[in-house]
Formats: structure tokens, sequence, C-alpha cells
């Protein structure tokens, strides 16, 4: 079980990885309007038709 | 605009080809391919097929969404080129390109999003429209060069969604800023949460299964981390809210957290390193996360009611018409305007500047002002003030003071020096924490005392337990979590509350103060009152519909239903009357003044009437027919129908309900004497500052007062009170001012407030005693010593979703369909 000294160390920097890119994209405002997004998502995707 | 088809009659079951709601009988084009409900809906499918975005119609019956009709103003928009303007609402962007934020009306659903979203296609020059639906704005980037924001505003407009200037610019940006931080900490937190309840679980196995020491040691030093990461960065909301509460010497909620999370964190560490004792991080961890979910929660509410008030206002004109030199008019943004130029006002505008009038004379309703609800007779030479509304003909005005300057100006210094120095609502919850920390470190003491006695090692340990476990978490979640549902309830029911303290105070019974015109009256000039023949009144409307004036179209409306006969020969004389002949006999429809001094005297009757009209503050006119003055007319603001039930339904709920009008105070009594107000309540002829002192030296005694107005004349008032609640159809500054905005015009929406208040404060009672119920048994079992780790991390998400389910069970504000206007 000795692995463990390696993988909780590596989990905890893929933890860290993870809190790094939600607060990269929190701060660039990708959460800033949830509602509009879907929509064009939505009306895209009919173009492809 | 979607009800206009059944007013204009039948309705038939050709749909209109823009909007798909049934086109009127009258409408209905024959052999034609399209069929259009009204001239927007034509003028915006041409618009929109001449730019080959025919695609629009596939998209919206595929999205299905609710039908409206198209608006198309077709302005000019020249406003929105004027320099002014251009560095009020357009920045520079560092590429060359220039952005501005619009904020356009009438945009309902996902088709919409993607027909604005296709400006770049159809005007070359835009190389960006980025629409935020919910606050229903469009972002544009483009070249100024190239292209005109008026151009781009005419666009917008013929697809029928006619654009604003969105005030917000700066201060959304620092909200949006504000937004991502309180996203980032609940992200966090989260996060810390969740990975120190996975290390956890390793070590509440190896309780039962005997852990390797090793191993132990490393799980406890991982959770450690993660708290450390945790506490520090989002949890350090709690210990700044701590410092600042002992600062300033006012209990808050954050202290008892605070003291929480300190000491376990610093106990936690100490074992840790010791590698024996209980250790938390856990608890924590997720007591952190709980509590910013809660206080996220709630702020979106209030940013989205807040929103939608500033969508409201932002929808009111900003815009003059100015007089150039040769008499051209030009449309230009209020902000642009300096003493001495010359503007247009025409009738139903409102004056956008203080100033002089130096030609034409028609009414004025300054009631926004003054709270006076019968309309002035003004003509050259007489003052104006901004913000008042021209009711009768087109006016030009000398503008004399503009911003800042001007009336309404100053009144909103005031507003803002009431707003500063109200004291801040006392929150429940928060003046339970002060109590609460005292018996909670009391507490904590004895038990670390008698602990000392009886197994000194043992003493840190179930001192820092019970601290942990005497954590406020669910009562800190109660109050927004409780808050939040009467919000969104109450956004449903048309009622906007902009902050959840309101809300709290609205629970406690006190003063309520009601403006009298356009709250507890309908706000405009009506017939309230007749003595005389129903002949009398046909012959007056018939004179009055020729004439342009609030009193004339009083009269006119009070005959609605009725044939009137044809008149001719109708003059008039402004300040005494009209005069006309009807199938050939003389009548005539004059002031009493007039009346006496062409007959001599009226019959003890009218005089009679016209008395009793005068002292009700009514405005009275004779009608004279051939045979001499027949008829007294009362011409005042009507007193609304729900107002007497309303004002009833508050006394019940234990309010005392005074009125506070600027207003002359025989009308005041005369309201006030119809809808049940005790005559010492109601005052009347109060200045704006008069309101709001009133409203300060009712406060001294400590008792919640409610302001409930609409005019710019109550925004201080509304500004100063515990709560201020402004009304349908508000004046900007009073939305701005208020806590909370009533969506439904009257007092019954304010009673809804008042009672889902009342409900709302019962959930947060309720759910505060089970918390504390919680605690107490925490507590219990950990200066007992009967607690561990485990028991704890069960313990405290157990309460919070016993109070999760209380709030959302609770039933604040009962939503009512259909009889939204």
């Amino acid at each position: 079980m000795m692995v463990l000294f390696i993988m909780l160390p590596i989990a905890l920097l893929l933890a860290a990885c993870a809190i790094g890119t939600f607060v990269w994209a929190a701060r660039a405002g990708q959460f800033d309007d949830l509602d509009t997004p879907p929509m064009r998502a939505m009306l895209d995707d009919e173009l492809n038709d | 605009m979607a009800a206009d088809a059944t007013i204009r009659g039948v309705e038939t079951s050709v749909s209109c080809t823009h909007c798909g709601l049934p086109v009127p009988k009258g409408l209905v084009e024959a052999g034609s391919s399209t069929q259009f409900c009204c001239h927007g809906c034509s003028a915006a499918y041409e618009v929109i097929t001449g730019c080959g975005l025919d695609r629009y119609y596939r998209l919206r019956d595929a999205v299905d969404a609710d039908r409206a009709a198209a608006t198309v103003t077709g302005k000019s928009y020249q406003e929105f080129d004027d320099e002014v303007f251009t560095s009020l609402y357009v920045r520079d962007r560092p590429d060359g390109m220039a952005e501005a934020e619009l904020l356009v009306e009438a945009m309902h659903c996902a088709a919409c999003v993607w027909l604005v979203e296709k400006l770049p296609q159809v005007l070359p020059g835009v190389s960006s429209a980025t629409v935020d639906f919910r606050r229903s704005t469009v972002r544009l980037v483009y070249n100024q060069e190239r292209v005109k924001l008026s151009g781009i505003a005419q666009m917008l407009d013929g697809l029928g969604y006619p654009p604003h200037p969105a005030r917000t610019g700066g201060a959304q940006q620092l909200r949006d800023i504000e937004d991502r931080r309180f996203l980032v900490r609940v992200g966090v937190a989260g996060a810390c949460a969740g990975n120190v309840m996975l290390v956890s679980f390793a070590l509440y196995a190896g309780m039962f299964d005997k852990i390797e020491p090793i191993y132990e040691h490393l799980f406890r030093a991982v959770s450690w981390i993660i708290a450390m990461v945790s506490l520090m960065w989002p949890g350090r909301v709690f210990f700044k809210g701590a410092w600042a509460s002992l600062r300033t010497k006012t209990p808050h909620l954050d202290l008892p957290i605070a003291i929480a999370l300190g000491v376990g964190l610093l106990w936690g560490s100490v074992n840790v390193f010791r590698g024996t004792g209980e250790i938390y991080f856990d608890s924590l961890t997720a007591l952190v996360f709980f509590l910013l979910v809660g206080r996220w929660v709630q702020h979106r509410h209030q940013r989205a009611s807040a929103d939608s008030v500033e969508l409201m206002f932002s929808l009111t004109p900003s815009t003059a018409r100015r007089i150039g030199l040769e008499g051209e008019a030009s449309v230009v943004p209020v902000e642009a305007l300096v003493p001495g130029d010359t503007v247009e006002v025409r009738a139903g505008e409102s004056f956008p500047a203080d100033g002089m009038i130096v030609r034409g004379s028609s009414a004025v309703d300054a009631s926004v002002l003054t709270g006076e609800s019968r309309p002035e007779d003004a003509g050259p030479g007489d003052d104006v003030a901004a913000g008042t509304v021209n009711l009768g003909s087109p006016l030009a005005v000398r503008v004399a003071a503009v911003g800042e300057q001007t009336r309404v100006g100053k009144l909103m210094r005031t507003v803002a020096r009431c707003s500063a120095e109200r004291a801040p609502i006392v929150r429940a919850a928060d003046r339970v924490a002060g109590y609460f920390v005292v018996i909670v470190l009391s507490v904590a003491a004895i038990t670390f005392g008698a602990w000392l006695l009886i197994n000194p090692v043992m003493a840190p340990e179930h001192a820092t337990a019970l601290l942990i476990v005497a954590c406020p978490c669910a009562l800190g979640l109660a109050t927004p979590l409780a808050i939040t549902v009467a919000i969104g309830r109450a956004a449903r029911a048309g009622i906007l509350i902009k902050g959840g303290e309101a809300l709290e105070a609205l629970a406690k019974p006190g003063l309520m103060v009601l403006d009298k015109t356009g709250t507890v009256t309908e706000g405009r000039v009506q017939l309230v009152d007749r003595v005389g023949s129903e002949r009398a009144l046909r012959s007056a409307a018939a004179l009055e519909q020729h004439i342009a004036h609030p009193l004339a179209q009083a009269v006119y409306d009070a005959a609605a239903g009725m044939t009137l006969p044809s008149a001719r020969g109708v003059e008039h004389r402004v300040g005494q009357g009209v005069w006309g002949a009807i199938e050939g006999e003389r009548w005539a429809v004059l002031s009493p003044a007039a009346a006496e001094a062409e007959f001599g005297g009226l019959s003890p009757q009218l005089l009679d009437a016209v008395d009793r009209f005068a002292s009700d503050g009514h405005t009275a006119v004779v009608v004279v027919g051939p045979d001499g003055p027949e008829a007294a007319l009362a011409l005042g603001d009507a007193v609304r129908e729900d107002s007497a039930a309303s004002i009833e339904a508050l006394r019940v709920r234990g309010w005392r309900v005074a009125m506070l009008s600027g207003d002359d105070p025989r009308a005041v009594r005369a309201v006030s004497a119809s809808v049940g107000i005790d005559q010492a309540d109601a005052h009347g002829g109060v200045s704006p500052e008069g309101k709001a002192a009133f409203i300060r030296e009712a406060m001294a005694d400590g008792g919640t007062v409610v302001m409930v107005g609409d005019g710019v004349n109550d925004a201080a008032a509304l500004a100063s009170a515990t709560v201020g609640v402004a009304v349908h159809g508000g004046a900007e500054a009073s939305l701005e001012a208020a806590d909370a905005y009533t969506g439904r015009p009257g007092l019954e929406p304010v009673v809804e407030l008042v009672e889902g208040a009342r409900r709302a404060m019962r959930t947060i009672k309720l759910a505060m005693r089970c918390s504390l119920g919680y605690n107490t048994v925490g507590s219990l079992l950990a200066a007992t010593g009967l607690i561990n780790a485990l028991v704890a991390a069960v313990l405290m998400p157990a309460s919070s979703l016993t109070v999760l389910s209380l709030a959302y069970r609770s039933r604040s504000f009962v939503a009512k369909r259909g009889d939204r206007s």
C-alpha cells in the first residue's frame, strides 16, 4: 500500500488542476450568463441540418 | 400588444405571419400569402426577410416560444450619435473598435437571441453582437467609421427590439466581478469539502478496521492540507466578517462561525502534528461550503430582482427634443442639454429639465414632485420642473437648470444622503448570534474546566469538539434559504424584493405610511361625483371632447358608453370654461366662479354641491344648459377600489396606517376618511423633505416604519424608512430608493408583501429553533465526551438538510396568475 504515498499527491495535484481551471473559467466570465449560451447552442445545431 | 387583437374586435382564424397571433378581421388581406396583426409585425417582417433572415420563423416555430406582436417604434435614434451620449455609453476598445451595451425590449425567446446576434451579418461594420438573455441586453462591438450606433439602433428597432442605453455600465462590471468572486469561493469550498470527505472515509473505515499508523498519519496530513486551503481561501470571508463584527461591536453570525472554524483548525493542526486526537476537517470544510452556498443562492436571487427593477427604469425616456436656432428640432440625450437651450415637450412627455415655458399653453401634472393630484394650467412665463408631465399640448421650454441642479436632482441628493444615514436592519440571525457566542463560549469554558478535573488530557479535545458541533451552520443557512425562496415566489407574484433584510423588517408590524396620489388613489383625474341629470353630463362630454385638457378628458371619459350629441362652435377660454351649441341650444361647462359671474348665482342645491366638492379637495365645474346652471361635477383623483379593504387588512395584521401627501390637506382628509385612516394620521401639504423628516421622526421610537409611495417626492422618504416600497408605475427615483417594488397597481400587493414576509420570517424562526436544537444535542454529547469526528460529520449535514427542507416547504407568497399588468 506504499503506492498511496505517490497516488495521494498525484490525486491532490489533479484536484488542484481542476480547481485552477474552474477559477480561471469563473474569472474569465464563463459563468456570467447561463441562460443565453444554451439557446445559442440549440440554434447552431439546426444550422447543420 | 398581444391583447390588442382582441380589443380591436373580431379575431379571425388567420394568424400573423410574423408573430403568429390571430389577425383582426379588418386587417386580413384577401389573397395575400402574408398576413399581419399590426403595423409593427409587418414592418419587422419586411426587415427580417429583406435581410435574408427568414430562418428566424422556422427557429421560432421550433422553440415553441410565447408569441408577442412586434413593437417597431420607427424612431431615428439620432441621440445615440450625440457626443455626450457617446462619452457616456460607448467605450473605445484597444483594437480601435467601439463597444456599447444596449438594453433591448421584447426579447423573449431563443429565436430572438438568434436574430439579434445575426446583426453582424446584416450590418457591415458590426463585428459582434452578444446577447445576455436574462438581463435583456446586447453588447455590440462595431467599427465607428463604418457604422453609426444610431444605424444599429434603427436596425434593432426594425427587427422589433427597440433599444435603450443600458444605464448600468460600470456598475454592472463591478457586479460581475463580485459575482465571479462569489462563485469561485463556492466552487473551491465545494472541491475542498469533497476531497476532505474522501480522505475522511478512509480514516473512518480505519477506525473500525485498525488502520496502520503510517497511513493514518498520511491521510490526516492530506486532509489538513486541503482544509487549510478551504479555510484560508473561501473561508476567509467568515474571519473577515467576524473581525468586522468585533471591531464595530455589532453581533454577527460570522462571529460564532469563525470561532468554530478557528478553534477547529487550530486544535486539528495540533492533533495532526501530535499524531493523536480527533480532527474535524471534514466537518469544517463542509461547513464552509454549505454556508457559502446559502449566501450565494440568496445573493443571486437578490441580484435578479435588482436587475429587473433596473431594467424597468432604463426604459424611461432619457432624450429631449432640442430646438435649434433655425427652429429645427433634433433629438439629444438629456445629458447634452445646457441652460439656455430651448426644448420641445409634447403632450404626455415629461420635462427633461427645469425651465420656463416660452411658447404654448397646457396643463402640467406635477404629482410626482408635489403629490398634487390636480393638473395645473401653465402658459408662457410659467416655470416647469424636470420630471413633471405635460398633459395637454406641445410646449416650448427654455432650459434653466439641468441634471443635479434641477429640483429633482437636488431631491436625488437628499435621497442618497437619506439612504446612507439609514441604520441597517439588524437581522434576526445576527441578533441570535450575539447571545449564541456568549452561551457557547461559557459552556465550552465550563466543559474545559470540568474535564480538567476529571481527565486533563481530554479537556481541550472536548472543548474543541463542543465549539465545532455548536457552530451555527444550519442557523446560518436558515435565513438565506428561506429568504431566497420568498424572493423567488414574490417575483413570480409580481413583487420584486431587492434585499432580504427588508423582508425580515416587514415581518414585524409597525407604522405603515402611505402616499396618497397614485398609491391610495388612481393618480389621475376622474369624475368622482355628480349632482344633476345625466343629460347634463352627456352635453358636457359632447363639449369637452373637443378640448385637450385633462379635466375635459375626465368629463369625456365619464360619459364613455353613452351616445353623445354633436356639438358645434365649441369655444374654450382658459380658466373659465367651454361654450358651444348642442342641437341648437346653448350649453357651457364653466368654473363655479365663471358660472356665478354669468348667471348671477347658482341654485342653493348646486351651491351646496360645489362647496362640498371643494371641501373634499376636488375641482368643481358647473354645467350650464339653455335654462341656466343644471349640474355640478366633481373632478378629482378617485380612490382605488381595493384601498379601503387593503388598509383594513394591514390593520388586522397589526400595522398602524398613516397617510402622507404633498397634496391639499382637504383632499388628503377626504381620501383618508373614505379609506378609514384616522384623521390624526393623515397629513397633507407635506414637502418631499418634510416626508423624509416625518419618517425619521417616526423611526426615532425604534419601531418598523414602512413607506409606500410612487413619486419622486416620496423617494427621500422611501430611502429613510426601515423599508421603502415603491408601487406600480413609480418614478425612476422611487424605484431606485425603494427596497421592494410591487408590479401591480394598488395596495393589494403591499398586503401580500407583508403577509409573505410574515410567513418567511415564521419559516426562518422555525428553522432556527430546529438548528439550535441540533446544536444543543451536539453540545451535550461533546460536553460529556461522547462525540467523535464521525458523529459530528453526520450531525451537521443532518441539521442542514432539515433546515433546507423547512425552507423549501414554506409557503410565502402565493403566485397569482393572470392579474399581472
